[in-house]
């Protein structure tokens, strides 16, 4: 908890010193005919002559409620965009990571237990081109093939998207549905590779166990080892790789988003480091931060749940 | 009739270069309420005749050749049958109750699957059943115990729940690979007794496979003596190790240290005709005689030591003393035995006298010097010269990535920079020498060695800065019986000629009335009673020593 608390305030001040340090944000926020008497006043009202620690709480105390000024380039409140933004990413990425995990895991303990087979190696090749091609080559190849080529998919955008007030989904319409196949594929690949190859080499460690050889000896079926035996003591790391590759994936998310037109935060980012729209960089920039944390703070509590190795530490080996 | 029967079994492993032998025509029968030892050296094949029964040989083994039979079936007829007889018609026991238990699953559902596999229970059914069997086998709270995981368990009780397990199916026969290898003494004890009774009640048919003459000695109607995947020797356990006919037995026999006696050296049969050579040791001339003063070397006064589980919160209910007030002295010129179970605190202590530790309170003297309170680099470095350190695991105490010549030449280099290269090589080649390895040895790496002589290379190591003090942690309980003669023997040779003090900490008591004058025994930190080795074998004072003497395994129970 004290490292988490800790890490959000060092990336908040980072964040903060991009907003006040790097140009001066007044001339960022005005035109060339603002008078210099008026430039002062701006200045004043927005607390910028202030002393820097009174300047970074107010920024702290506003981030925390959710507040990061106004976006020079759109003129609408950061925190708005960003909410109207911000399901779309989440979709994505959610899609993405459940992809990457299910077919991660499955095809791991299959090429696990099958070490020597042909669909094994195919499996362990194929994945190998996920990771060597950069997620923007593979987009690009799928939009090719299936929104060109064969024009079964949507090439960009979200497609229909129904509105439940507070949240936007696109899963509820056809087209919405149709919409995230490709991007959320392209940004699960690499991904799952990197699943299929930790659950691998889990699975024949843990198989080599002796506690696996003496389930054997009493006669424990073989689906039962490998799952219920097996599977169960391989997954405590991978949870650890997956929850900090769902961070991964919202940052990998940009690219993706870029390619597909989808409109998510990346998007928005990408959008804004183009016009050097500083409040939109820096509040992404937290908000990345709060995700990463956030994860691992969920992963440690899995932990919690999955390994009673920590769950009872302190109850020591007694009788 | 006997109930087990293997014929003529051969396990070979197919390499890429050639095929290993693991098992050839080997012939064994067992019946009923027997237990049959299997003893052999490590790669003697014990495990794999034990893993062909029940079929769960690893890649790339095959049985190759004979048969097996279990009363009326032949397991060797269909292999994918043995399945079904897995844990219902065999149980087996593997050598660590601390990996051979699922660390996710509580020891209840490891229980309940294993029963529900083989009988048509219910869960219910399933759960008293286990209940019942946890309290046969000894756990206490056997209800409340169920639903805990095996981390809860300590090594002996995990062990138990292991054996409950390999018998809830009522399989009518047992094969344990050393079961009882990763205990204490007291525990072996203990769960050897379980074992005896579980098959006096069950009229189990066991098969114990074990490289401890003692164990065998003790527990077993009959032994079969393993070498090289051949079956040497099978008889009636007294006959074989009373009066063994083959050599290889007798030499086995007389490698182990006897529990009774002390012997000036242990007898090695195939290696004494060569041996009549004198060691003459080429080191001596280097080393700068001591002259011999039976004054105190090293002086222990009050040393505690504690681990605290959190840096922040340092109060004494959590903290573990792992050694608590010890008090001792070691003479120049003897060796200093100290004996305890794992966790008594006997590493620690040789720890805080090599200066790896910092103790928590105490100081340790050395040649009159304090050497707890030493600070200055120079000091230490002066020291840490005179005290050598040999541990127990031959094959992670040496860097894998270097060569022996390299491994053995660093202590002499940090300690003497000016040293020619010249002299050096020549220093190097006679401390080969003297721990009886050839000069080619310094040119290769350690993975090229066995066990014995990796422990060797060690003491060479150790050695190389002429030191005054050895610290011999547990150093030949990763070896076999024979291994562990001949380096008893070559440490005791060169205490000798060099005038070596040695501190040598053991758990194996025999092996230490064998190398020390003194012994020291300790119990969960504290000293319990220091006294010279054949008064404490003889007449003990303190209540666990004789605990201890009465539980170790003795070879010679047979004699009587």
């Amino acid at each position: 908890m004290f490292q988490s608390a800790l890490v959000m305030l060092v990336v908040s001040f980072v964040s903060f010193s991009l907003f006040n340090f790097v140009g001066d944000p007044i001339n960022n926020m005005v035109g060339e005919e603002t008078s210099d008497q008026e430039r002062t006043e701006l200045r004043e009202t927005l607390g910028l002559t202030d002393p820097i620690h009174i300047q970074f709480s107010r920024f702290v105390v506003n981030a925390s409620k959710g507040e990061f000024g106004i976006s020079y380039q759109l003129r609408r409140p950061v925190s708005e965009l960003i909410s109207e933004r911000l399901p779309a990413t989440i979709e994505l990425v959610v899609i993405s990571a459940l992809i990457a995990l299910i077919s991660g895991t499955l095809l791991g303990v299959y090429t696990g237990i099958k070490r020597k087979g042909i669909l094994s190696d195919i499996i362990l090749a194929v994945s190998l081109l996920g990771v060597s091609l950069p997620t923007f080559v593979i987009g690009i190849l799928f939009i090719y093939l299936f929104a060109v080529i064969l024009g079964v998919l949507p090439s960009f955008g979200r497609g229909e998207v129904v509105d439940l007030g507070f949240w936007t989904t696109g899963f509820l319409s056809v087209s919405g549905l149709k919409a995230i196949i490709l991007p959320s594929v392209t940004l699960s690949l690499f991904q799952m590779t990197y699943i299929i190859r930790l659950v691998r080499a889990e699975m024949m460690e843990i198989l080599q166990t002796d506690y696996i050889k003496f389930a054997r000896a009493r006669g424990i079926n073989e689906r039962s080892i490998n799952y219920k035996h097996a599977l169960k003591n391989g997954l405590i790391p991978v949870i650890t790789i997956a929850g900090i590759n769902i961070g991964t994936l919202i940052a990998f998310s940009i690219i993706t988003e870029t390619v597909f037109q989808w409109p998510g935060m990346g998007f928005l980012f990408i959008q804004a480091v183009q016009f050097v729209d500083i409040p939109i960089m820096s509040a992404y920039l937290v908000f990345i931060a709060f995700v990463f944390v956030m994860i691992n703070f969920i992963v440690d509590i899995l932990y919690y749940f999955i390994d009673p190795r920590i769950r009872v530490k302190g109850d020591v080996a007694s009788g | 009739m006997s109930f087990l029967k293997i014929n003529n079994l051969s396990v070979n492993y197919e390499m890429r270069k050639e095929v290993v032998h693991a098992a050839r025509n080997v012939n064994i029968e067992v019946n009923k309420g027997e237990i049959l030892g299997l003893v052999g050296e490590s790669g003697s094949g014990k495990s794999t005749v034990g893993n062909a029964i029940i079929n769960l040989i690893d890649e790339p083994g095959k049985v190759s050749n004979g048969s097996i039979t279990l009363g009326d079936i032949n397991l060797s007829k269909d292999p994918d049958n043995i399945i079904k007889y897995r844990g219902k018609k065999i149980g087996l026991i593997f050598q660590d109750p601390q990996t051979s238990l699922n660390p996710i699953l509580t020891i209840g559902e490891q229980l309940i699957e294993t029963i529900q596999t083989h009988l048509d229970l219910s869960r219910e059914e399933a759960k008293n059943r286990s209940i019942n069997l946890l309290k046969e086998v000894g756990i206490k709270e056997a209800e409340k115990r169920f639903d805990n995981y095996p981390h809860q368990f300590s090594g002996g009780m995990r062990q138990r729940v292991v054996i409950s397990l390999a018998l809830c199916c009522e399989p009518e026969l047992l094969i344990a690979d050393e079961p009882t290898t990763a205990l204490d003494v007291s525990i072996q004890s203990q769960i050897l007794k379980l074992i005896k009774k579980l098959t006096k009640d069950r009229n189990l048919a066991v098969i114990l496979i074990t490289h401890d003459m003692g164990v065998i000695a003790e527990t077993t109607n009959r032994v079969a003596v393993m070498k090289n995947g051949n079956l040497v020797e099978i008889g009636a356990t007294k006959e074989i190790l009373v009066s063994p006919k083959e050599d290889y037995t007798k030499s086995l026999v007389s490698s182990v240290p006897p529990t009774n006696k002390k012997i000036s050296r242990f007898k090695i049969i195939d290696k004494e005709k060569r041996k009549l050579v004198k060691n003459n040791i080429k080191i001596l001339d280097r080393w700068t005689k001591k002259e011999i003063k039976k004054q105190k070397l090293v002086e222990v006064k009050n040393l505690s030591k504690s681990f605290d589980d959190n840096f922040f919160t340092e109060n004494l209910k959590n903290s573990v003393m792992a050694v608590n007030d010890v008090s001792f002295n070691i003479n120049e010129g003897e060796s200093f035995g100290l004996v305890g179970e794992s966790g008594s605190g006997k590493s620690t202590i040789a720890k805080m006298i090599v200066n790896l530790f910092k103790p928590s309170s105490g100081e340790i003297f050395f040649d009159n010097v304090c050497v707890t309170k030493l600070k200055k680099s120079i000091e230490m470095m002066k020291f840490r010269k005179q005290i050598q350190m040999i541990f127990q695991d031959p094959y992670s105490s040496l860097n894998g990535r270097l060569k022996v010549k390299d491994i053995i030449s660093e202590p002499i280099k940090l300690h003497n920079s000016s040293i020619s290269k010249n002299d050096l090589n020549n220093y190097i080649i006679d401390l080969l020498d003297s721990v009886e390895l050839t000069q080619k040895s310094a040119e290769r790496y350690p993975h090229e060695f066995s066990g014995g002589q990796r422990q060797r290379i060690s003491i060479a190591r150790a050695l190389a800065t002429q030191p005054r003090l050895l610290v011999c942690d547990e150093p030949t309980s990763a070896l076999d019986v024979s291994i562990q003669a001949q380096i008893l023997n070559l440490l005791k040779d060169l205490q000798e000629q060099l005038n070596l003090t040695i501190l040598f900490i053991s758990h194996d008591l025999p092996v230490v009335r064998q190398m020390c004058d003194k012994i020291g025994v300790l119990r969960n930190g504290k000293l319990c009673e220091v006294s010279n080795t054949e008064e404490l074998f003889l007449k003990p004072k303190h209540d666990y020593t004789k605990e201890l003497l009465h539980l170790m395994p003795k070879i010679e129970s047979l004699y009587k």
